[in-house]
């Protein structure tokens, strides 16, 4: 016998569709109303024409975006060059700090000690630290580039952060299955390089790129140190004009770049949760 | 001497304040299937988990082939290398296929070549009706098809004895049918085990001997045909009494 829905069904599905085309009604209204109060609080603002004219000037963002963009590209280097660093170095760190050798006892210490340190010390500073303090030392053989001492201020802070995560996924990875491969006789760091480590970073995968978009964006504060990255380009070029729409023209350009991992991050989280749900761990 | 394979002589454990295994001794002959019954509690699992060196025995010896497991200097990775062991809560590796969780330990312990530990690891799927599971996850798998992954997993290394703590607890009738079929053919198959379960219909079925553990001791042992029908002490008959009434004698 072929299948009829009922009335009830009907009803129901009646009742449902009329409160999605209630939420949908409510969420255009007030996305409308919020907007247009945005709109009048900024344009109704007395100086917004000044602020219009020395923030969104078209004419200076057109002839800073070529200084700009290959300022940019050196940020895009030191960023890759720092992300590759930063994921090696937290690694071992958070292995480091995970040892249970007591061989290792005082790498863990340092280990410790280093993410302490460098996860409480404001980046700015790291950047002062090592960039103007390393120079100053005059060892002949360290460089003394901008560039390559703002890209280790960026990996020593970073590594510190990564490091915590790494760890904490590490951490996440049910003892049982420690256990389970201790008992097929995996030695200790048999279990940790197959078994738990590979559990570990699946789990972490998200806030690790969290950390590697704001690294990413971060990379733009080398230009304290006189690195002329797409920020610093922007200052040469509002130091001409007395117009700020070259850092505009930067800021712009560092989101464009971030876009892609957040969002890459975002539907890894979305996937992962899915996965959880039909495993039934919620 | 017999040829006796696993040996516990006055073991005994306690975490803290709580002893949980009090003079126990047994000796597991190759060949033969021992199963632990008692109560939740009564310290099948820390028996089993002091075997194979997961807890770390208090007092008393263990002897694997003649050779003492738990005198100090052991290398605890090779005795766990001779040691089959499957836990209730499957704890196969989520990241590995069910063929990749199988061969890590042949190939990373046991120093099997890859291409060999596949064809024995498909030989064993083949045998037991997982073979069109080989290259699947294991959370596709039900409990009971995840549980026998488990018990190959152990069962490729060849161990001298294979060590079984409730595989059965976590699955439904049907599952535990499937599970128990398994450990059935591994029998027949000559493979000593040490079985701590529930399922008196199982023990009577596979038992070669009845150990009833209670509060940490050794209270009675035998045939099982004598232990799960005609109790001794009161200790066993109120636990098969428990049993009755639940239903899961």
């Amino acid at each position: 016998m072929s299948y009829r829905p009922s009335e009830l069904r009907r009803q129901r599905e009646a009742a449902r569709h009329q409160a999605s085309r209630r939420s949908t009604l409510i969420a255009t209204v007030s996305t409308v109303a919020i907007g247009a109060l945005l709109v009048f609080v900024v344009t109704g603002a007395p100086g917004f024409d000044r602020v219009r004219e020395s923030f969104f000037n078209f004419h200076y963002a057109k002839t800073a975006l070529p200084h700009v963009l290959s300022g940019l590209w050196l940020n895009l280097r030191v960023m890759f060059i720092a992300e590759i660093f930063v994921l090696i170095f937290g690694l071992l760190i958070a292995l480091a700090r995970t040892s249970r050798s007591p061989l290792l006892y005082p790498v863990r210490l340092l280990a410790a000690a280093y993410t302490d340190f460098f996860r409480g010390l404001p980046l700015l500073l790291v950047l002062f630290l090592v960039g103007f303090g390393i120079p100053g030392l005059q060892i002949s053989w360290i460089p003394n580039s901008a560039v390559v001492l703002g890209t280790v201020s960026l990996i020593l802070t970073y590594s510190a952060y990564v490091a915590e995560v790494i760890r904490a996924g590490i951490e996440a990875v049910n003892p049982a299955q420690r256990m389970a491969a201790r008992a097929l006789g995996l030695t200790q760091s048999q279990t940790q390089r197959r078994v738990v480590l590979p559990q570990a970073l699946r789990k972490v995968t998200p806030p690790l790129l969290n950390d590697l978009v704001s690294l990413q964006k971060d990379s733009g504060l080398i230009s304290v140190l006189g690195a002329i990255d797409a920020i610093r380009a922007a200052g040469i070029e509002t130091a001409q004009s007395f117009n700020f729409t070259p850092y505009l023209v930067a800021g712009g350009l560092f989101v464009l770049l971030t876009i892609p991992l957040t969002r890459f991050t975002d539907w890894l989280t979305r996937k992962q949760d899915r996965a959880r749900v039909q495993q039934g761990q919620w | 001497m017999t040829s006796s394979l696993l040996e516990i002589k006055d073991l005994r454990k306690s975490y803290g304040d709580e002893l949980v295994l009090q003079d126990v001794s047994l000796s597991l002959s190759e060949h033969q299937v021992k199963v632990v019954i008692g109560a939740s509690g009564s310290g099948k699992s820390t028996l089993l988990r002091c075997v194979n060196l997961l807890e770390a025995v208090d007092d008393g010896q263990i002897l694997l082939a003649g050779e003492d497991i738990t005198s100090v200097g052991v290398n605890a990775d090779q005795v766990r290398a001779q040691i089959g062991s499957v836990f209730q809560a499957f704890n196969l590796f989520p990241h590995l296929t069910v063929i990749q969780n199988i061969i890590l330990a042949p190939v990373l312990v046991h120093g099997v070549s890859k291409e060999e530990a596949k064809v024995q690891a498909l030989k064993l799927l083949e045998r037991f009706d997982l073979i069109d599971k080989a290259g699947q996850y294991p959370d596709l798998l039900s409990g009971g098809q995840q549980q026998r992954v488990a018990i190959l997993r152990a069962v490729i290394n060849k161990p001298k004895v294979l060590l079984l703590d409730e595989v059965t607890s976590a699955l439904d009738p049907i599952l535990i049918a499937e599970v128990l079929a398994l450990i059935s053919e591994l029998k027949a198959d000559g493979m000593t085990m040490m079985i701590a379960t529930h399922e008196m219909g199982f023990a009577k079925q596979v038992a070669d001997e009845v150990l009833f553990l209670h509060q940490g001791q050794i209270c009675e042992v035998g045939r099982p045909e004598d232990v799960l029908v005609s109790p001794q002490t009161h200790h066993l008959a109120d636990f098969l009494g428990s049993l009755r009434r639940a239903g899961r004698l």
